[in-house]
C-alpha cells in the first residue's frame, strides 16, 4: 500500500466511494415524510429531506435536478430510493441515477397515499441496504480521489493557518492525480483579479471573471448595505476579519501556491476535464456550497474554520482543521485536525499540510469526522429565484 | 520567544494578533513570514486574538494592506499599535 493509497468502494461506472449509503431520496417537500418514514423502517438507510422541488423553472429546475441526480450518482452512495409526489419527474431523477449502473428506484405518492408508498419503497430499500452492506473496500490510488473544499465561520487564522494547510495538501495532490474543486463566487471578492490569474488559460480565467461578474451583480442589485455581517458574517467579524477583501485573500490561500485550476464548473455539475483542480459556482454559505461539491461527485471534504462552523454533509465527509487555538480547545469535538502550532510557529506548513494528508486518507479508509459522529447531516439545495 | 503578531507580507500595513488577551501596553513580537523576519511593537489598545494591529501611522482614506494586496481603506485616523476592524476600516466594495 503506497503512501497515497487508501481503501474505497468501487461502483458501477469505475468510480470511488468512501462511504456506502443507501440514500431515500425525496423529488420534492411533499415526499420528506414518506422518505424520513422508509428510513425508519430500514435500518442503515438514509433520507435527505430538503425544501424544494414543487413550480420550480428554468435554470433553477435544472439546478434542482442536478444536484439531486447528481447525489444520488455520488460513489458515496451505493443505492438510492427515490420518492416524489407523482411519476414524472421522480422518474427523470431515477433515469438520471440509473446511468451509474448503480441499483436505484422510484416510488410515486399520488393515488397510492404515504402509507402503501412507504411500504413499496420499505421493501426495495431492505433490498438494497443488504446488498450494499456486502460491498467490499478494494485498494485505490490518490488518482481516484475527488476532494472539495470551502472555509467556514473563517476569521484571520484561516488565512494564516487553516487555509494555506489546505492549499499545501492541493499542491502536493495536485501533481499526482487528484481531482480537486473550491468554490466560493462571493468570497473571492477583492481578489477576482489574483485568483483569474491562477486559471490554466486565459479562457479559463476570463470564464471565472463572467461568472464573478454576473454574481456581483446579483449581490448589487439586491443588497441594502455593503454586506457587512451577511459577507463578512458576524461571525468572521467577531474573529477580526473587517472586510470582504480581507476575507476573500483568506479564502483563496485554500487553492496553495502553484495549482491552476482548469475549468469553471456550474453549481453541481460534474468535472469532465480529467484529474486537476476545478473552480466552481456555489453561494459561499456552507451547507449550500458542499451540497453542491457532493452532488458533483466529490467524495471528500476539508473545511478549514476560524470560529468554529460545526458544519456536516450526509454523503460527503466533512473534515474540520482549524489554526485558532481558542477554537480547539473550546469546541474540539467539532475539529478533526488542530493545527494552530503553525501560529505558534511549533509546526511548518509543510508538515501542517503531510497531516491533513494523513486525516484524509484516514477519512477515506473508514474513519468518521467529528460532523459523521456528531450527527451533522446539513442537506441544502441552492435555489436561484422564486417558484412560479 | 513567544510571537504575538503575525504579518503576511513585508509590505503589509497590519498584522494579526495570534496570542490571547493582549492588554494594552504590552511589549509585542511579531513574525513577518514572507522574510522571516521579526519586529517589535507596544500595543496602544487591548487587541483579541485574530484582530489586527496597525503596523505604522495610517491615515483616513489610506489603503490598507494585507497578504501584500489591498483589503480595505481607513476611515479613522489609526496610530501605530492600535487596534484596527470595523469601527477605523471598511471595504472599498460594494
Amino acid at each position: 500500500m503506497g503512501r497515497y493509497d487508501f481503501y474505497g468502494y468501487k461502483r458501477e461506472n469505475g468510480r470511488i466511494g468512501i462511504r456506502n449509503h443507501v440514500v431515500i431520496l425525496p423529488l420534492d417537500d411533499l415526499s420528506n415524510a414518506a422518505c424520513e418514514a422508509v428510513a425508519n423502517n430500514i435500518k442503515g438507510t438514509l433520507a435527505l429531506p430538503h425544501a424544494y422541488g414543487r413550480l420550480q423553472f428554468g435554470e433553477d429546475l435544472e439546478l434542482h435536478f442536478r444536484t439531486l441526480i447528481g447525489t444520488g450518482c455520488n460513489p458515496n452512495v451505493a443505492a438510492c430510493v427515490v420518492i416524489g409526489i407523482e411519476p414524472g419527474w421522480t422518474s427523470r431523477i431515477v433515469d438520471g441515477i440509473a446511468k451509474t449502473g448503480k441499483p436505484v428506484a422510484g416510488f410515486s405518492i399520488e393515488g397510492n397515499g404515504d402509507i402503501t408508498t412507504i411500504a413499496n419503497a420499505s421493501r426495495k430499500a431492505r433490498e438494497f441496504v443488504q446488498w450494499a452492506t456486502e460491498k467490499q473496500r478494494e485498494l485505490c490510488s490518490i488518482k481516484d480521489l475527488f476532494v472539495s473544499t470551502k472555509c467556514g465561520e473563517s476569521d484571520t487564522t484561516s488565512g494564516l493557518g487553516s487555509c494555506p494547510t489546505v492549499g499545501n495538501l492541493i499542491d502536493k495532490l495536485d501533481p499526482l492525480g487528484a481531482t480537486t474543486c473550491f468554490g466560493e463566487t462571493s468570497e473571492l471578492t477583492g481578489a477576482e483579479m489574483v485568483c483569474a490569474s491562477r486559471a490554466a488559460t486565459k479562457e479559463v480565467g476570463e470564464k471565472f471573471l463572467q461568472v464573478f461578474r454576473a454574481y456581483q451583480d446579483v449581490i448589487e442589485r439586491h443588497k441594502t448595505s455593503d454586506l457587512s455581517e451577511s459577507q463578512p458574517t458576524k461571525g468572521n467579524i467577531a474573529g477580526g476579519l473587517t472586510t470582504i477583501e480581507e476575507k476573500a485573500f483568506g479564502n483563496f490561500q485554500k487553492i496553495g501556491k502553484k495549482t491552476k485550476f482548469i475549468d469553471v464548473l456550474k453549481p453541481a455539475e460534474p468535472p469532465a476535464k480529467g484529474p486537476g483542480l476545478y473552480y466552481m459556482d456555489t453561494s459561499s454559505a456552507a451547507a449550500e456550497c458542499v451540497t453542491l461539491q457532493a452532488a458533483a461527485g466529490f467524495v471528500v471534504h476539508l473545511f478549514p474554520t476560524g470560529q468554529g462552523n460545526v458544519i456536516g454533509n450526509p454523503i460527503e465527509p466533512v473534515i474540520k482543521l482549524t489554526a485558532n487555538p481558542k477554537t480547539a480547545r473550546t469546541m474540539s469535538e467539532h475539529i478533526d485536525l488542530d493545527v494552530s502550532g503553525l501560529l505558534r510557529r511549533e509546526m511548518t506548513l509543510d508538515e501542517a499540510g503531510d497531516r491533513l494528508i494523513d486525516i484524509t486518507l484516514r477519512t477515506c479508509n473508514g474513519r468518521l469526522t467529528c460532523a459523521e459522529a456528531l450527527g451533522h447531516r446539513e442537506f441544502v439545495m441552492t435555489k436561484l429565484y422564486q417558484s412560479a | 520567544m513567544i510571537t504575538h503578531f503575525i504579518v503576511h507580507d513585508k509590505a503589509d500595513t497590519v498584522g494579526v494578533m495570534v496570542v490571547e488577551d493582549v492588554p494594552a501596553g504590552a511589549d509585542l513580537n511579531g513574525w513577518i513570514m514572507e522574510t522571516d523576519e521579526t519586529i517589535s511593537l507596544k500595543s496602544l489598545d487591548p487587541v483579541p486574538l485574530g484582530h489586527k494591529i496597525a503596523l505604522n501611522d495610517i491615515r483616513p482614506g489610506d489603503t490598507i494592506l494585507k497578504y501584500g494586496h489591498d483589503v480595505g481603506r481607513a476611515i479613522a485616523e489609526i496610530g501605530k499599535g492600535h487596534h484596527v476592524h470595523v469601527h477605523n476600516m471598511k471595504t472599498k466594495r460594494w
